[in-house]
């Protein structure tokens, strides 16, 4: 957390964004610290790219406190914009310019010199694996390499503060590896990262602290372990039933976990020792197609908070 | 300032790729008008005259007009579907807001990128028309500005509506019903005196008339009256400004949500 020594680098009370009736951020706290890497989670529509873009001053606040790099987004935009990297939800990548004039032209909108903006341009190219196709068309790379190549123009002004707003969606595992590598490194260089996603692994990956964001509000805040520690217990026992056999009174698994979820399929038992937990069923004589002990995660957590009904 | 700057840069990068196909096609076009309208049909026109355009031939009568016009459709294509580009399509104009460039520079800078290209589009067509032995008066060579103030004209307030778009379905109306009659209309062919009261009077109202009127009084040196280049020079300013007025609001309501 930022503390009094340590001014925060976003920081944020009673921030609420509102399109017409429609509220999209309702008046959400929370602090970034330099250097930290700082997830929102949460389902599609939960609020996360819109907190995102008024970090990134491209959407105008319509309530509550802002500050990014201690400077108000209403008054200074220009001076945040020209200090942060953006990496949007879709690619805003220049179709009739090639991969390298790509970055060229962005470092010129950041006042770069032209040779300064081509070193960085060659130099980035190599960071994100994409110096070979440094002179091809946009259009013909792939998703992975487009979204490569907007991580790679984001850096362009060499940004203390990175926003990513769902990087790796769509992506397949090989190229959302690369990214979080990459990612990471940058991390390590002490950009302070934000990032929004749906994707538990990622969270845990990169994140050393989140929100989790559901119908405009946060409704939890901590790091990957603390949230699984304070929403879950350590272990989930899964018991799969054939069709019809699952037993149709609940009570039979009172007293075994902290916490019971039915599913049609399935049963969660929230527990601390799973594996004692299955024992127990074993002797009421439960008997499950399947029974499987795994750790919670941050899946476990994101659903208990959010919900398992699609949000449509 | 600077960020109108980048923004100019941004599309000259893109140009640069396409301008040796777009200079063909720039010399082409004034070419194959006056060839087939000014030197076919004017000398038809000449042969049976009344003499009501005086010492000069159709086809020098035409040639100033016929930029005026060319100048018109050029900014109606760069001015409709790019924009819809980049800010639909490609998202390009979001990709700049991210960064210190802003909705002004943006406008700015594109209606800058626009008058480079009506510069070159009319400079090309003023120098066809002086191997043609079309330009009678070295004030001609003011019709190239001329060109791109027509240009600019219609290009501001078209960009501004196009901005306010989901679909470039309005397009081929703004130029069906639009620019298409107005190149008909406006005096690029004959006189506007021609027409019937109103439709005169229309026709003086809208842009092209003035732009056309300006380039052929400039071509032809026969500059009778000044207060009328005056009042051409007013009308296109006019547009102008109130189309980049419309299209700062409208950029900034579509691209600053």
């Amino acid at each position: 957390m930022a503390t009094s020594s340590e001014p925060a680098l976003i920081h944020a009370r009673g921030l609420t964004k509102r399109f017409g009736a429609f509220t999209a951020v309702d008046a959400v706290d929370f602090d970034v610290a330099p250097g930290e890497s700082f997830g929102f989670l949460g389902p599609n529509g939960a609020g996360k790219t819109s907190t995102v873009r008024m970090i990134g001053c491209v959407s105008p606040v319509t309530e509550g406190v802002l500050t990014v790099l201690g400077l108000d987004p209403a008054a200074d935009s220009s001076r945040i914009k020209s200090r942060i990297g953006v990496v949007p939800q879709q690619d805003t990548l220049d179709m009739e310019l090639t991969v390298r004039e790509n970055l060229v032209i962005y470092g010129r909108y950041f006042d770069l010199s032209r040779r300064e903006a081509g070193r960085r341009a060659d130099e980035l190219l190599e960071f994100v694996q994409l110096g070979e196709r440094a002179k091809s068309q946009v259009e013909p790379l792939s998703g992975g390499m487009k979204r490569r190549l907007t991580i790679a123009r984001s850096l362009i002004n060499e940004p203390s503060l990175l926003l990513l707003d769902e990087p790796t969606t769509g992506l397949d595992p090989q190229a959302r590896h690369l990214l979080w590598d990459r990612l990471y490194r940058l991390k390590q260089r002490g950009v302070t990262l934000v990032l929004t996603t749906h994707f538990m692994d990622e969270a845990e990956q990169l994140c050393d602290r989140l929100v989790v964001m559901d119908k405009a509000k946060i409704v939890a805040v901590g790091s990957p372990r603390e949230l699984i520690e304070q929403y879950s217990t350590r272990e989930v026992l899964e018991l799969r039933f054939p069709a019809d056999a699952a037993p149709t009174d609940g009570s039979i698994f009172d007293g075994v976990a902290s916490r019971v979820e039915q599913l049609p399929d399935r049963v969660l038992l929230y527990a601390d020792d799973g594996e004692a937990a299955a024992v127990v069923l074993h002797e009421r004589g439960v008997r499950p197609e399947t029974s499987l002990v795994r750790r919670s995660s941050l899946e476990d957590v994101f659903l208990r908070l959010t919900g398992r009904s699609l949000i449509e | 300032m600077t960020a109108a700057l980048r923004v100019l840069e941004f599309n000259a990068m893109g140009y640069r790729r396409v301008w040796r196909g777009t200079l063909f096609s720039t010399f082409l076009s004034p070419v194959l008008f006056l060839a087939a309208m000014g030197l076919g049909l004017g000398a038809f026109v000449d042969q049976g005259g009344n003499g009501a355009l005086g010492p000069f031939s159709y086809a020098a009568f035409l040639a100033p007009g016929l930029l005026a016009g060319q100048a018109m459709q050029t900014a109606g294509f760069e001015s409709t579907y790019p924009i819809m580009g980049a800010i639909i399509w490609d998202r390009t104009y979001f990709g700049m807001l991210a960064t210190p460039i802003t909705v002004t520079g943006i406008v700015f800078g594109t209606l800058g990128w626009m008058a480079v290209r009506l510069a070159m589009v009319s400079t090309a067509f003023f120098i066809v028309m002086v191997a043609f032995g079309l330009v009678a008066s070295p004030l001609g060579i003011l019709s190239i500005g001329v060109g791109v103030m027509t240009g600019l004209a219609f290009a501001a307030p078209i960009m501004a509506f196009a901005a306010t778009r989901k679909n470039d379905q309005a397009f081929s109306m703004i130029f069906r019903f639009g620019l298409t009659p107005m190149f008909l209309f406006s005096g690029t062919f004959f006189p506007i005196e021609r027409l019937p009261a109103r439709i005169q009077l229309l026709a003086e109202i809208l842009p092209l008339h003035h732009g056309v009127a300006l380039a052929r009084h400039l071509c032809l040196g026969d500059a009778a009256d000044r207060s009328d280049q005056v009042v051409h020079v007013v009308v296109l300013s006019a547009y102008i400004v109130a189309g980049t007025i419309a299209a700062l609001i409208t950029f900034r309501r579509t691209l600053v949500r």
